[in-house]
């Protein structure tokens, strides 16, 4: 009798360890710091409880992210299994085999990209652009959008003294020309004995801010990264006449509706200004939409959202927001593709919108109720329907860096034409793709 | 009898290891002591120096592992020094190294010259100079950036206070006239005070007869300090130029800190530049030649001014 309990023991307790050592394993989710990761974690509790694997989290601060994760991916790493990665890394991670390629995945666990909102598909996980070849999951919806003070908006005497000097009412900006009528309106002026500016734009040099930002207004005054009918012919769209008159404008934002010493700014000094009641208004991804409205200071009615406004050649707002890959090198990519399976799960997704994520799950964002449940989610919406991202291409950073230098000289040093930064940045990216042999 | 250490040492080796090591000369010996230490510098020192320069005359990416890497000569060059922005960096360096050494060593010769005076409290103004090159340049070039802050900074309301100009009015990392002045203030700062111990560590070295000397010959303080000062603590001075100015070259965590290379890239020293062409755009070919132009120029100049030194020295 004794000798049958311990046999049946050993034989519970070896098939405990074989069947814990063959199921559990360590998982290290690569993301960058901020709100949303923290939601991420609580997310993935249900997923540790589920799979009984352990996750692991390497959040790095958006400033050092792109450094920290492209090197991690370039010297073939071994720190991240899943990554979260920028939409405009997919091209070099796709090209030189850092992310595994997931349409056999999806196609086997039947996740469909058209379940997904169709911009988010084409900007964090396809690459070639536009080619059913997918190397993520959308995994986080973002876009630049603009916050305002409703609050002072909707003081009488402020929209008397507008109506007057500008002959239309202060709300809401209809357009770019707008925009900035009310950020010069605003600047300097005395609310509650504190003096107050227009908006706090992004302004960054270092890592990839002002073209975040720049772009926003770029796009709708006509520029286009390339001849849409001939892929990589630049002229003429990079430095358009549009384009010229949109960099202006951005410069004559900068110098007439922004605080001082706002030179070098983005996300967080965006977020930063606005919640100390700096600024009027305010530009910076909807991630940060969430935040503003728990603020004890400006949130609940003081804060309204907006899309960007319009210019003389459209409607378009800069893309943010990031896909979820498995990295080539993990050795738990059964694991990692079970997490990104139970990921993208409309219950799921659910959650992670209500928990401080942006789900790009139609089921999701298509919900009637979906609008109303927050505030900001009508700007949401209106904002992801106008999305444009930048290069995806695997030279993204050699790009990117060009246009920040370019940019950044012209608007922030006030140094040379808005043509000449632009002709300067087609023949740096003239250079860049003739090194690339795309040329 | 008790043994030597030697000939324990020697009874304590192995006899293959006796053997092979009695065949070996005194010179052999010393090879075989150094031998390690050559093969530490040949790697970590001359063989990425020679693979600089090899990288330098290629398309090489780090990024790109797996893509063929193409030999074209001095077109890496060619490219560097026709590029108008790299000179503009080379011209914000030399900006930012010739005024730094020039108020550094002026600062510093005058503060070591008043702490060489016997006062009372002496030391403890001694130890209050020298704190800001005790913190990491990161910190400083933070701290100095909320100082900078033309809404909230300290430094804005300096100048308001004295000139009456409105502290909001200006930006010190934000201006283009103005930021090259900003890190070449922090800069001095932080570094004046180490070139006030080796000033410092002159004067002290200075022997008391030779004043009393040119006292007792009726010598005005004027002239003791030219004749006598001077010269002496001249070549203590130009060793902490010597370290100022090296460091200044390579000048990065200080001024990525305080204003990243902005606005434009008006403070965008060669170090930050090389960096980002490096490390952020990834042109690696690129890059090692920027590095090898730049090893050249600080090599070039340095053993010209170590060359002058020795001059000094020896007068």
């Amino acid at each position: 009798m004794k000798l049958t309990n311990l046999l049946a023991l050993t034989a519970i307790a070896l098939t405990g360890v074989s069947s814990s050592s063959a199921v559990a394993e360590d998982l290290t989710l690569c993301w960058a710091s901020w709100d949303p990761a923290n939601a991420l974690v609580e997310l993935s509790k249900d997923y540790e409880a589920k799979s009984g694997n352990t996750m692991h989290f390497e959040f790095v601060p958006w400033p050092n992210f792109a450094d920290r994760m492209l090197n991690e991916l370039n010297s073939g790493g071994k720190l991240c299994d899943l990554l979260i990665g920028d939409s405009q890394w997919v091209g070099g991670a796709a090209e030189n085999g850092q992310y595994i390629k997931l349409n056999d995945f999806f196609e086997k666990e039947g996740i469909s990209m058209d379940d997904f909102i169709p911009a988010t598909v084409v900007g964090y996980a396809e690459w070639p652009k536009n080619t059913p070849n997918y190397w993520a999951l959308p995994a986080y919806a973002d876009v630049v959008g603009w916050t305002y003070r409703k609050d002072w908006f909707s003081r009488p005497e402020l929209q008397k003294e507008f109506k007057a000097k500008y002959g239309y009412d202060l709300g809401v900006p209809s357009s770019l020309a707008h925009l900035k009528d009310i950020a010069q309106f605003f600047q300097n002026r005395k609310i509650d004995g504190k003096t107050v500016y227009g908006a706090a734009i992004y302004t960054e040099r270092g890592s990839e801010g002002i073209t975040m930002g720049v772009t926003n207004v770029l796009y709708n005054y006509g520029f286009e990264y390339q001849n849409p009918k001939k892929p990589y012919d630049m002229s003429g769209f990079v430095n358009s006449a549009g384009a010229v008159k949109g960099l202006e404008y951005y410069k004559d934002l900068y110098n007439t509706g922004t605080p001082p010493g706002s030179s070098d700014w983005y996300m967080s000094e965006d977020i930063d200004a606005y919640k100390s009641g700096q600024v009027a208004m305010q530009m910076n991804f909807a991630f940060v939409w969430p935040g503003m409205n728990a603020d004890s200071n400006v949130g609940g009615d003081r804060t309204g959202y907006f899309a960007n406004p319009p210019g003389p050649a459209g409607q378009f707002a800069q893309l943010g927001g990031q896909g979820i890959s498995v990295v080539a090198n993990t050795e738990h990519k059964d694991a990692a593709l079970a997490y990104i399976k139970w990921f993208a799960q409309p219950e799921i997704q659910k959650r992670w919108t209500a928990m401080g994520g942006a789900s790009a799950l139609r089921a999701v964002v298509e919900d009637p109720a979906f609008p109303d449940k927050q505030p900001y989610n009508r700007a949401f919406l209106d904002s992801m329907a106008i999305v444009k991202d930048f290069w995806a291409e695997p030279s993204y950073a050699e790009l990117l860096l060009a246009m920040q230098d370019r940019v950044h000289k012209y608007v922030i040093a006030g140094q040379g034409t808005a043509q000449e930064a632009l002709d300067g940045l087609l023949k740096d990216w003239i250079q860049t793709f003739e090194d690339e042999g795309k040329l | 009898m008790s043994s030597s250490p030697m000939e324990c040492a020697a009874k304590v080796t192995p006899r293959p290891l006796a053997n092979s090591i009695r065949g070996l000369s005194d010179r052999g010996i010393a090879w075989l002591f150094v031998a390690p230490t050559i093969f530490l510098l040949l790697a970590i020192n001359i063989f990425p120096l020679i693979w600089t320069i090899y990288l330098s005359f290629t398309n090489f990416r780090a990024n790109r592992i797996g893509r063929e890497v193409k030999f074209i000569g001095l077109r890496n060059y060619e490219r560097i020094l026709s590029d108008p922005d790299i000179w503009q960096t080379m011209q914000a360096t030399a900006h930012f190294l010739l005024w730094t050494l020039f108020f550094q060593v002026l600062i510093g010769f005058t503060l070591a010259w008043l702490i060489n005076r016997k006062f009372k409290g002496n030391d403890m103004w001694t130890t209050i100079i020298v704190l800001p090159m005790m913190l990491s340049p990161a910190v400083v070039g933070n701290f100095w950036k909320f100082l900078y802050h033309p809404q909230t900074g300290l430094f804005n309301y300096v100048v308001q206070f004295f000139t009456g100009v409105d502290s909001s009015s200006f930006s010190m990392i934000g201006d283009v006239s103005l930021a090259p002045w900003a890190i070449v203030i922090v800069d001095t700062w932080m570094w004046t005070p180490f070139v006030m111990l080796i000033c410092l560590a002159g004067l002290r070295s200075i022997p008391d007869y030779l004043y009393e000397a040119a006292s007792v010959d009726r010598a005005s303080k004027w002239r003791q300090f030219w004749t006598i000062t001077i010269p002496m603590v001249l070549p203590f001075l130009m060793l902490a130029v010597l370290f100022r100015g090296i460091e200044n070259f390579k000048m990065f965590d200080l001024v990525v800190q305080l204003t990243g290379g902005g606005p434009g890239s008006i403070t965008e020293l060669t170090s930050i530049n090389l960096k980002r062409e490096a490390f952020e755009k990834w042109r690696t070919g690129y890059a090692s030649a920027y590095a090898v132009i730049l090893f050249v120029t600080v090599f070039g100049l340095a053993s010209i001014y170590v060359k002058a030194l020795n001059k000094v020295k020896e007068r």
